[in-house]
């Protein structure tokens, strides 16, 4: 049944934040993610690089995941606990990468040298079992929690789409904010990032509608049939222009050196808003509507308030900080 | 065998006492790294400057563990304690919402500018980030504490069909323990900084450090102490009043009193026994547990015998004497400390050994004061509202064993290289000359620790101003 009045709306302004949050949480923490996994094991000039890079912002980043938990606990209660019940291993590994990786980050710069080396394995491999971890999640969201062997199968695939995905951003992030030998290397990390992200998704968008009669329907025979139909077009040429930029990289002047990047955010927001449609209005696929688990309307008022107040700021601030370490990561002259 | 009931409470007090370690430090540390940035603003003494840098590292990395274990804590609720949410949900929701949303991303946006951005912001804009990185840690506290205290003492709400709604959020946020708790936690904090810069200082002069420094902060840090201690013992003692009114099994637990009594006297020490609910070898003072929570000699005090429900009691008993033995040895030495350093200016060698080996008494006080309080909260969780044991998961037993086996393997790496660090950050900064400070050549080419000749930089602008 569906409620009418606040009680319909509500919800749905509590999703599209939530979403939003998480879209937020891919695109951020996902090029931090990225360019942990991408630590190269032989050159450590590279890895302080790249870790300068990403100094200033992963905690922020990681805080949009926080939020996204957040607004699922305070919107939909018993979605949270149900999902989190079936999700209970992955969180743990995923939790555990994202403590290995998080503290890795500040140690490996304290520690004696020979214990550095250490660190950032840690920090590669902590962030390589989160994504690897949240993939793996997305994919058993999406197969509605399934307990088969094709759901497994298909959740590694979704594992390892997921951290191609995070490597594809990051590298592109590498390509916008480094220079010299270390961009030519992040540019071919990102063609081959593009590539794997490329088939998953494609793999991903035949299996979807095919394992879900209402996937299906919402695609093929909905009133926006054609409209629908511009996601993956989209999507396409984002790829497409990518993949010729980084196939003749380098250019002079570090010609539009922020493409990747961009186009790489192009996709996950596809993905993404292609994936919230499919699955609109569950939040747990095929079991709980956003209005059958959402909590008390005096609640959702309460924190609505003070979202509308406080959200503009955070965005106000987060812009103001990204303009502060704007440009190509220096080694030396980092601040 | 353990069943999944028990393995989550471990979990999740494994969790949190892992978690509230890091905080207890950043809250007041920040503070701290603000008033050394104020006072190098105000009177351009590069020596602030100094104590800022090598203070805001161990800042830095305190806060990383705060924050990846606090991402865990967001977890938890969901994947140990359903019940929860689904009875209280739509009251800790939005307050646990508003920490994130005013707290956490102001903390963690201007971290980055307050750990980075010293040469590329001005040196009002950089004081304003370690501002604003120092309010939000202390917003944190505030709503979480205001969640916590909420369920030792709920109010402003209602039970529809066992669901909790709320009916003013003023009362909710206000609750009756709350600005109590929030005091003492903040003071708290306080102190378990002031003791962690005192000792840290102090093992670098023992070490040989003669920059100034050292000195300094040690000095700013013991007389914080002194200062924050009494207020403490004194906000700890109305807490317990508050208790009294609220939680009288709770108090009847941390004094061990079992026959509800008349001058009541105060159990220095004895081993309270469970089975046959009375104390052995008990050392008391008559009275005195009647004066203190009555201010009569002669007051009633009430018993566990009277509560149907009551916390288990030697855990409680135990973990209160250990905070507040920790509270008076923290007094003790905070006034002597400052006498010495009136006087004479220097602490002798015996002293600043006391001090390395006080670096952590403010976790133990705070990890026994957080064991008081949520033990002797049990068996409920929301007091009078839900059982813990109403609240807990179905996931199989096995499956919370092996997060547990994981969660602790990394909190004991974790904090076994935490402390190390801090230690290998004092030694290195001892090597370093007076002219050259802290940038060692290892620092020139990490760009994490690169504070050291940028600020150098920056202290030429700031101090021009
Ligand atoms: C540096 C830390 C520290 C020190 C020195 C003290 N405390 Fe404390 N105490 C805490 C840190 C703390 C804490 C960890 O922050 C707690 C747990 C929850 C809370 O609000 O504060 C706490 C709880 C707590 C409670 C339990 C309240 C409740 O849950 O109902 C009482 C009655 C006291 N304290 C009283 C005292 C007294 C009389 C002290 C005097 C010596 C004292 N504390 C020193
Ligand atoms: C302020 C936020 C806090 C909240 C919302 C909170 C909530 C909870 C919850 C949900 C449980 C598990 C259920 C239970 O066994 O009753 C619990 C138990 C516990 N918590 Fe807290 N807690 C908080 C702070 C802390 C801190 C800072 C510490 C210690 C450092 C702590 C120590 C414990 C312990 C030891 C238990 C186990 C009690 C037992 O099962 O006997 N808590 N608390
Ligand atoms: C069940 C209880 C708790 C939950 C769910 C929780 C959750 C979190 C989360 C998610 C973070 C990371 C924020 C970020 O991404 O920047 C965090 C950090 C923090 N928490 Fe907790 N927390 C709990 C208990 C406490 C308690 C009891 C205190 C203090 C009284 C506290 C104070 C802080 C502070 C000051 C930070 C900032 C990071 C730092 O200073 O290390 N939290 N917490």
């Amino acid at each position: 049944m569906i409620p009418v009045g606040e009680a319909y709306w509500l919800p749905v302004i509590f999703i599209a934040l939530m979403g939003l949050a998480f879209l937020l949480y891919a695109v951020l923490d996902g090029y931090d993610l990225g360019v942990g996994i991408l630590l190269p094991h032989d050159e450590e000039s590279q890895r302080d690089m790249m870790i300068a890079s990403i100094g200033p912002f992963w905690d922020a980043n990681e805080t949009w995941l926080v939020l996204g938990v957040g607004l699922l606990l305070i919107a939909f209660p018993s979605a949270h606990s149900q999902i989190l019940f079936h999700l209970y291993l992955p969180v743990t590994l995923m939790l555990g990468g994202l403590i290995l990786r998080g503290v890795a980050f500040d140690f490996r710069a304290k520690v004696p040298p020979h214990d550095k080396r250490m660190w950032d394995w840690a920090f590669k491999g902590g962030s390589l079992l989160a994504t690897l971890s949240q993939g793996y999640m997305l994919g058993l969201f999406v197969m509605g929690f399934e307990q088969s062997p094709a759901a497994h199968a298909f959740a590694l695939l979704s594992a390892v789409c997921v951290t191609a995905g995070y490597c594809f951003i990051g590298a592109g992030w590498l390509v916008m904010k480094t220079e010299g030998e270390l961009q030519r290397r992040a540019a071919r990390w990102a063609r081959i990032g593009l590539w794997m992200t490329t088939l998953g998704i494609a793999a991903v968008s035949v299996v979807n509608p095919l394992t879900s009669a209402n996937v299906f329907a919402k695609w093929f025979s909905g009133p926006f049939a054609l409209l629908l139909l511009l996601i993956p077009l989209v999507c396409f040429f984002a790829v497409l222009v990518a993949d010729r930029y980084l196939a003749q990289f380098p250019f002079a002047d570090d010609f539009g050196c922020w493409i990747p990047f961009v186009a790489a955010m192009v996709i996950f927001v596809l993905s993404f808003a292609a994936l919230g449609y499919s699955f609109f209005p569950y939040v747990v696929p095929g079991r709980l509507t956003i209005w059958e688990a959402a909590s008390a309307t005096e609640s959702l008022w309460f924190i609505l308030y003070g979202a509308m107040i406080v959200l503009p700021a955070i965005i106000f601030y987060t812009l103001y900080a990204y303009r502060v370490f704007w440009g190509k990561t220096r080694q030396l002259t980092y601040y | 065998m353990l069943d999944t009931f028990l393995l989550s409470r471990i979990q999740f007090a494994a969790n949190i006492s892992f978690h509230i370690l890091f905080p207890s430090i950043t809250i007041a540390l920040c503070w701290f790294l603000f008033y050394f940035r104020v006072q190098y603003n105000r009177t351009g003494d590069e020596v602030w400057m100094r104590c800022y840098r090598f203070w805001v590292k161990i800042f830095a990395l305190s806060f990383a563990l705060g924050v990846v274990s606090g991402i865990t804590m967001s977890f938890q609720f969901g994947t140990n304690w359903p019940g929860y949410m689904e009875t209280v949900g739509n009251i800790a929701g939005p307050l646990l919402g508003y920490e994130v949303l005013t707290a956490f991303f102001l903390e963690a946006t201007f971290l980055g500018i307050m750990l980075f951005g010293i040469n590329r912001v001005s040196p009002r804009m950089h004081t304003l980030a370690t501002f604003l990185v120092a309010v939000g840690t202390s917003l944190s506290a505030f709503w979480i504490l205001a969640l916590n205290s909420w369920m030792h003492t709920p109010a402003g709400f209602e039970m529809r069909d066992g669901v909790a709604f709320p009916l003013s959020w003023w009362q909710i946020i206000f609750n009756p323990s709350m600005p109590y708790r929030v005091t003492h936690m903040l003071l708290a904090s306080g102190l378990t900084a002031a003791f962690l810069i005192a000792g840290i200082s102090a093992y670098r002069l023992l070490k040989g450090d003669h920059k100034p420094a050292p000195r300094l902060a040690l000095k700013v840090a013991v007389y914080a102490a002194a200062v924050l201690i009494p207020l403490q013992v004194l906000v700890g003692d109305m807490h317990g009043l508050n208790t009294l009114e609220h939680q009288p099994a709770k108090i009847a637990a941390m004094e061990a009193i079992w026959e509800t009594t008349e001058g009541a006297p105060f159990t220095v020490f004895a081993l309270p026994d469970e089975i046959d609910r009375l104390n052995r070898f008990a050392l008391e003072i008559p009275g005195a547990a009647s004066f203190i929570l009555t201010h009569d000699w002669r007051g009633e005090v009430k018993g566990l015998n009277e509560f149907t429900d009551h916390p288990p009691v030697a855990p409680v008993f135990y973990s209160f004497r250990l905070m507040v033995g920790m509270g008076m040895l923290m007094w003790l030495v905070a006034w002597s400390f400052s006498w010495m350093l009136l006087k004479k200016k220097t602490l002798p060698t015996w002293a600043l050994r006391s001090l390395v080996a006080m670096s952590f008494s403010g976790w133990i006080a705070i990890l026994a004061g957080w064991y008081v309080t949520e033990i002797g909260r049990q068996p409920y969780l929301v007091s009078g509202v839900l059982k813990s044991h109403d609240a807990v998961t179905s996931v199989a037993s096995g499956n919370v064993g092996l997060s547990l086996m994981i969660y602790l393997t990394l909190y004991a790496v974790l904090l076994t290289a935490y402390i190390r660090t801090l230690f290998v950050m004092a030694r290195k900064s001892v090597l370093v000359d007076r002219g050259e400070d802290m940038v060692t050549l290892q620092e020139r080419h990490n760009p994490l620790t690169q504070t050291g000749d940028v600020a150098g930089s920056a202290e030429k602008t700031g101090a021009a101003l």
